[in-house]
């Protein structure tokens, strides 16, 4: 057993309130639980920004006039925004792994003389596995992560084209027209008048969002990734005195109170720092929200 | 000594096994004492002692890996791990999807516990999902209230939304040694063929592996010691 952390640890039975409890909340399971917190917010980190270049790419392609290219962007942000969350994300990411482990079965085991599907199992060649067998835990770990990731960011990335797609239609024609007065070519107009506006357009869809992904990260356990709210059930659960140190009733609900702390918190953050960027983004457009900012600064001029 | 010579005449017997590959071990983590996870967040219990044991006499080198009760089955099926080692009974529809070894503790009695000795058992009866006890209450004729995990049972009973909980004695048995508000009800219930080891089907390498160790613990009673470590001295032994 790894020791604790302070020594006065090593019989907690014998201790009162306030030192049971700082040895408590630093046993290694919690130490983990803490850990998982920072799992879910780079799982953010990495997937808003991966979301927004699939949302980015799903509605340009949807906007394209080469009409197949089009019907591909339209088709992958009516897919995956018909499906269901979960259902997307216990068949897609099963589907997405077995795809990974079969290429690599083509390649590797050219020998291989079974067949891949044997009743209901899957096999493949030992040296095709995703990842080996022999990986030690935290490979498998950073696997399943990225399968999330990739996961997260497409189920998003679909929301996200649609607010784009919807944005961009937003930017008023007469700035278009203007651009296309000074001998802008499209791509020209796309890049400097479309993009940079559009922003503003798409900030409440996309703030929206961003909150309902902050809310999903608890999908994913579904994916073998242990988050803070399989920690939260896990550490809350009601103990005998056999198998820990720290016997207690069921504290799920004070573990679920502080994650429901945790995610307000968050959410609140984030409000305040969307509230910023649309004020920034609002300056200088023939928006109720711009008027209002430039009477602001030339009152702030003439006062 | 023995499990020297075991261990090399298993490596001779299954020349084409790659016995230095990694074994993954599929276990629940919330089943004490058959499995849990301790204070420094470690699988621990006693599949995990005996898995290891297992697998140390086999010459494999295990890895845990933990999966919800729920999705568990599929997640080996899909080759996410190559064993269960979860307190999973063997039955006749799990044993259609996946293989398991002979079983490493015998048959055992499932238990009724409510908040006194004259409980309802035919009323609303609390068990875990995709359990044999599951099973038993749907066919009892008794109203089945199921949960994803074991310890949800209990809080269940005592908000009053189960008028009683029916699951594996072993599970149940810390639990009414330590709550006084917590009783047993009626007679224990014979269920299930033991629990054994679950395997792919098509891994019958390492299902003959995993057997022959179980073999060699049953003969030298080195599990009958570690069932008693951990089930007490009554529970029943092979």
């Amino acid at each position: 057993m790894r020791p604790a952390i302070f020594s006065s640890c090593t019989d907690p039975a014998n201790l009162d309130m306030l030192p049971w409890l700082s040895c408590y909340l630093t046993t290694g399971k919690h130490l983990a639980f803490y850990a998982s917190f920072g799992t879910v917010l780079l799982l953010l980190a990495v997937t808003a920004p991966l979301a927004l270049l699939f949302g980015f790419a799903g509605a340009s392609v949807a906007r394209s006039r080469i009409t197949p290219l089009a019907w591909l962007g339209k088709g992958y942000i009516a897919i995956v925004r018909g499906v269901p969350d979960i259902a997307f994300f216990l068949f897609f990411v099963i589907a997405l792994d077995q795809a990974v482990e079969w290429l690599r079965h083509k390649v590797k085991c050219p020998d291989w003389d079974q067949p891949i599907r044997q009743g209901n199992d899957f096999v493949v060649c030992q040296i095709a596995k995703m990842p080996l067998n022999s990986a030690p835990q935290w490979v498998h770990e950073v696997y399943g992560f990225s399968l999330a990731m990739v996961t997260f960011a497409i189920v998003f990335g679909a929301f996200a084209a649609n607010v784009l797609y919807g944005a961009m239609q937003a930017v008023p024609r007469a700035q278009i027209e203007t651009a296309e007065a000074y001998g802008m070519s499209r791509s020209q107009s796309f890049w400097r008048i479309v993009v940079p506006q559009m922003w503003l357009y798409a900030l409440p869809g996309l703030s929206n969002l961003w909150m309902v992904l902050i809310k999903a990260t608890p999908l994913l356990f579904l994916l073998g990734v242990e988050d803070i709210v399989y920690w939260a059930r896990e550490l809350g659960g009601a103990k005998t005195t056999r198998f820990t140190e720290y016997p207690h009733d069921d504290w799920r609900m004070w573990y679920f109170l502080g994650l429901l702390l945790f995610y307000l918190a968050f959410t609140k953050l984030s409000e305040i720092v969307l509230t910023r960027i649309t004020r920034r983004l609002s300056h200088g457009q023939a928006t109720l929200g711009g008027e209002a900012l430039r009477k602001d600064a030339q009152g702030g001029a003439t006062a | 000594m023995k499990s020297l010579l075991l261990g090399s005449a298993a490596l001779a017997l299954s020349a084409t096994f790659a016995l230095a590959d990694t074994v993954r071990l599929g276990t629940e983590g919330a089943y004490p004492p058959y499995n849990f996870i301790n204070d420094a967040g470690e699988v621990d219990g006693f599949e995990r002692e005996l898995g290891d044991e297992l697998c140390k006499r086999a010459e494999l080198t295990c890895e845990w890996v933990t999966n919800d009760w729920d999705s568990i089955i599929p997640n080996l099926v899909g080759g996410n791990y190559d064993t269960i080692m979860a307190g999973m009974s063997i039955t006749d529809e799990r044993d259609e999807v996946i293989d398991f070894t002979q079983a490493y503790i015998p048959p055992e009695a499932s238990r009724y516990v409510g908040l006194s000795a004259d409980a309802d058992i035919t009323g609303v009866v609390a068990s875990q999902t995709g359990t044999i006890q599951a099973g038993y209450i749907a066919e009892s004729g008794a109203t089945l209230l199921e949960y994803a995990t074991a310890d949800e049972l209990i809080t269940a009973l005592r908000s009053g939304e189960a008028d009683s909980v029916f699951f594996q004695g072993a599970f149940l048995a810390d639990i009414v040694a330590e709550n006084d508000d917590i009783v047993w009800v009626g007679e224990p219930v014979p269920l299930g063929g033991g629990v054994g080891v679950g395997v792919r089907e098509t891994d019958g390498e390492l299902k003959d592996t995993l057997n022959a160790a179980i073999t060699e613990m049953k003969e030298d009673g080195s599990l009958n010691e570690m069932l008693k470590k951990w089930f007490g001295e009554d529970t029943a032994t092979f």
